[in-house]
């Protein structure tokens, strides 16, 4: 007899799909630890997205526009509904908002430079204005929101709108956090909070309950600033037909919508995760209500979550929105997540593109730090160059899209432009299925 | 007062009577006359003038005001004084809920009872109530004294920081991290010297309580997880 035992195959190791080797760490992590898994960004699950749609562009039946010749415009007015003074930029993306405090001094200074620099606006967050970002920021958004940190009536008229924040696309529902390590002694005092702590802000507004007190509270807002300002209400995408139907009632000028792919300085993994529609579902049922309530164009719809180049602008655009912000990609643009920093990201335990722990100061690229020597990496010349670079190459791929589809203007897009490649995205859409003239929910195929 | 300027609501929108009392070169004693339980009267104010509102306001009186002294001479609804900077709003009637929400200076002072969550997320200003609170007053309240001459409803300066209440009567209940503290003598001439301000001496400082932060929840830990 011989032995064969040596020759018998053996299987591999085979993890499971449930259990991944993620969500083993995850376990073994709160098993450890004890509290629940918190960091930045936004969700990181594979989502329908803009990825899931494609122009058509113009043939025999509709004729393109030359490229570099024929004009394709990209200006949008933002707050025309009551505003006595609304807003004019050159090209429909702004920047999110993001709070001095999660993000360091010179970065908000880096976006105010580079938004300048293509006419359009940036947005302060959880924290209060700085002086120096109202003074690099020619177009400067101003957030209210529920903790109020640094609010008060000076800041709102230095402002050219105001944001009443209710929620974001990270976490619909929740507050705010900013973990000690950022609650530098210039955070503390701007938040009249004791430094150094663990500091939570409120899920709900403190003295406004529900859309009916909303509409007094933006009474008051115009009151206090003479209704120049436009009025911008942001929701997290969640119950979109509902929530800025709501928003048109409240009286907003504008609504800003932020799908579960916006970022977040500091929110628990479960709910990043877990919590929220995808900006691709979100879009079409805002647009229905805009367009029910007649309101579409005259209450200014702004998208965010997500959006990363000219062509995820565009395809907001067509879907019916007036404009597009981003966060995430532009603290990309600012040099987050760059290999350069391979080095140090790896003594932090993660790699170039995985980058995540914003919510506790010790960014290598001086982004979401309040670490003086860290933010000092980041320089807001450079920085604000290289947003201004990138919000015009998002522009120009736009353009490069509307012309292709016979558009003089970005806002001339429109569903009929686009086709859906997945069920999914033709149903959270209603684009046609490519190929097809249907998409589910439609009757007949 | 003698050579009150009187704005009638009954004949003016609420915008040229707000801008009235908002234009910087505004002066001296204004009456507001038919309030009629308007909301945002008299609000974003920023010189220091006297304002009477001569009857009923609705929400937000007063908000965000900086230096004026306004006096309210009925209720006020939700938000009276909201973000008040500076300066003085007093409500000679009661107040609703979120009296003086979010304020960074000044002192409001309410003669009646105020309802829930009076001085939630203060960030500086005083509030003296001669009557009682509601549930969930001083929620988050970060600084600033809020003096209750009444009783405090439930859960009072839940998740509190670094803002000092003072309570007279019967507190219903304390809300998570907050707890009784002893007074200095630091603490009663803050007390004294408000009571004084809103005209309430007649109230000795020694029969008030102390309540304040105990900072268990300024930093996450694990078994403080079911106080999140």
């Amino acid at each position: 007899m011989t032995d064969n035992t040596k020759k018998i195959p053996r299987t591999k190791p085979r993890f499971s799909a449930t259990f991944d080797p993620f969500t083993i760490s995850e376990i073994q992590r709160a098993a450890a630890t004890g509290i629940y898994d918190i960091r930045g960004a936004g969700t990181k699950r594979k989502l329908p997205h803009f990825d899931d749609l494609l122009f058509l562009g113009a043939s025999v039946s509709r004729y393109p526009l030359e490229g570099y010749r024929e004009r394709c415009d990209t200006d949008v007015v933002l707050g025309t509904r009551f505003a006595r003074k609304p807003i004019r930029l050159k090209t429909p993306v702004t920047i999110a908002g993001m709070s001095f405090g999660a993000l360091s001094a010179q970065a908000k200074e880096a976006l105010g430079r580079g938004a300048s620099a293509v006419g359009t606006s940036t947005t302060t967050g959880d924290g209060g204005m700085t002086p120096e970002e109202r003074g690099h920021s020619s177009t400067l958004v101003y957030q209210y929101l529920p903790s109020r940190y640094g609010m008060n009536p000076d800041d709102l008229r230095r402002a050219d709108a105001i944001e009443v924040v209710v929620g974001q696309g990270a976490k619909p529902g929740g507050g705010g956090m900013l973990l000690g390590q950022k609650i530098s002694r210039r955070v503390a005092k701007m938040r009249d909070l004791p430094e150094g702590i663990d500091q939570r802000s409120a899920c709900r507004h403190p003295d406004w309950t529900g859309p009916d007190d909303l509409e007094i509270k933006i009474e008051e807002l115009r009151e206090i600033t003479a209704w120049e300002k436009p009025i911008y209400i942001k929701v997290g995408a969640s119950r979109p037909y509902y929530d800025v139907s709501l928003a048109v009632k409240a009286g907003a000028d504008v609504v800003v919508l932020d799908g579960m792919q916006g970022g977040t300085a500091a929110t628990q993994e479960v709910f990043i995760e877990h919590v929220g529609l995808p900006i691709l579902a979100a879009i079409r049922p805002a647009v229905q209500a805009l367009q029910d309530l007649g309101m579409h164009r005259k209450v200014q719809l702004i998208v965010s979550g997500g959006i990363r180049s000219g062509a995820d602008m565009a395809k907001a655009l067509a879907l019916g929105a007036d404009a597009v912000a981003i966060g995430t990609a532009a603290l990309i643009a600012l040099g987050d997540q760059s290999p350069d920093l391979a080095e140090e990201y790896a003594r932090l335990g993660t790699v170039p593109g995985a980058y995540d722990d914003w919510q506790d100061g010790r960014d290598p690229a001086g982004i979401t730090t309040q670490d003086p020597e860290l933010a000092a990496r980041l320089d807001p010349i450079l920085g604000g160059r290289r947003i201004a670079n990138y919000l015009s190459v998002m522009t120009m791929e736009a353009q490069a899209i509307a012309r292709a589809c016979g558009k003089s203007h970005l806002h001339n897009l429109e569903p009929e432009d686009l086709v859906a490649l997945t069920m999914e995205a033709a149903a959270m859409t209603r684009i046609p299925l490519a190929g097809t003239e249907w998409y589910p929910g439609k009757q007949g195929f | 007062m003698s050579n009150m300027q009187e704005i009638d609501l009954a004949r003016c929108t609420l915008r040229e009577a707000n801008s009235q009392l908002q234009s910087e070169d505004a002066t001296g004693a204004w009456a507001i006359r038919n309030p009629r339980g308007r909301h945002a009267l008299a609000v974003g104010l920023t010189t220091p003038i006297d304002v009477l509102i001569d009857g009923q306001a609705g929400y937000y009186a007063a908000g965000m005001n900086q230096h004026a002294n306004i006096t309210i001479d009925g209720n006020a609804g939700p938000g009276v004084a909201e973000n008040m900077m500076s300066g003085r709003t007093h409500v000679r009637g009661n107040a609703s809920m979120a009296a003086g929400a979010t304020g960074h200076g000044g002192l409001l002072v309410i003669d009646g009872d105020a309802g829930a969550r009076c001085g939630i997320s203060m960030k500086g200003i005083d509030i003296v109530v001669r009557g009682s609170v509601g549930h969930m007053s001083a929620f988050m309240a970060q600084s600033g004294t809020l003096v209750v001459c009444g009783d405090a409803g439930e859960a009072l300066g839940d998740s509190l920081y670094e803002a000092k209440i003072f309570v007279r009567g019967e507190v219903k209940s304390l809300g998570a991290d907050c707890e009784e503290k002893a007074m200095t003598a630091e603490d009663i001439a803050l007390l004294q010297s408000l009571l004084e301000s809103a005209g309430m001496t007649e109230y000795p400082a020694d029969s008030f309580r102390l309540y304040g932060s105990a900072r268990r929840l300024y930093h996450f830990h694990v078994d403080n997880a079911a106080a999140y």
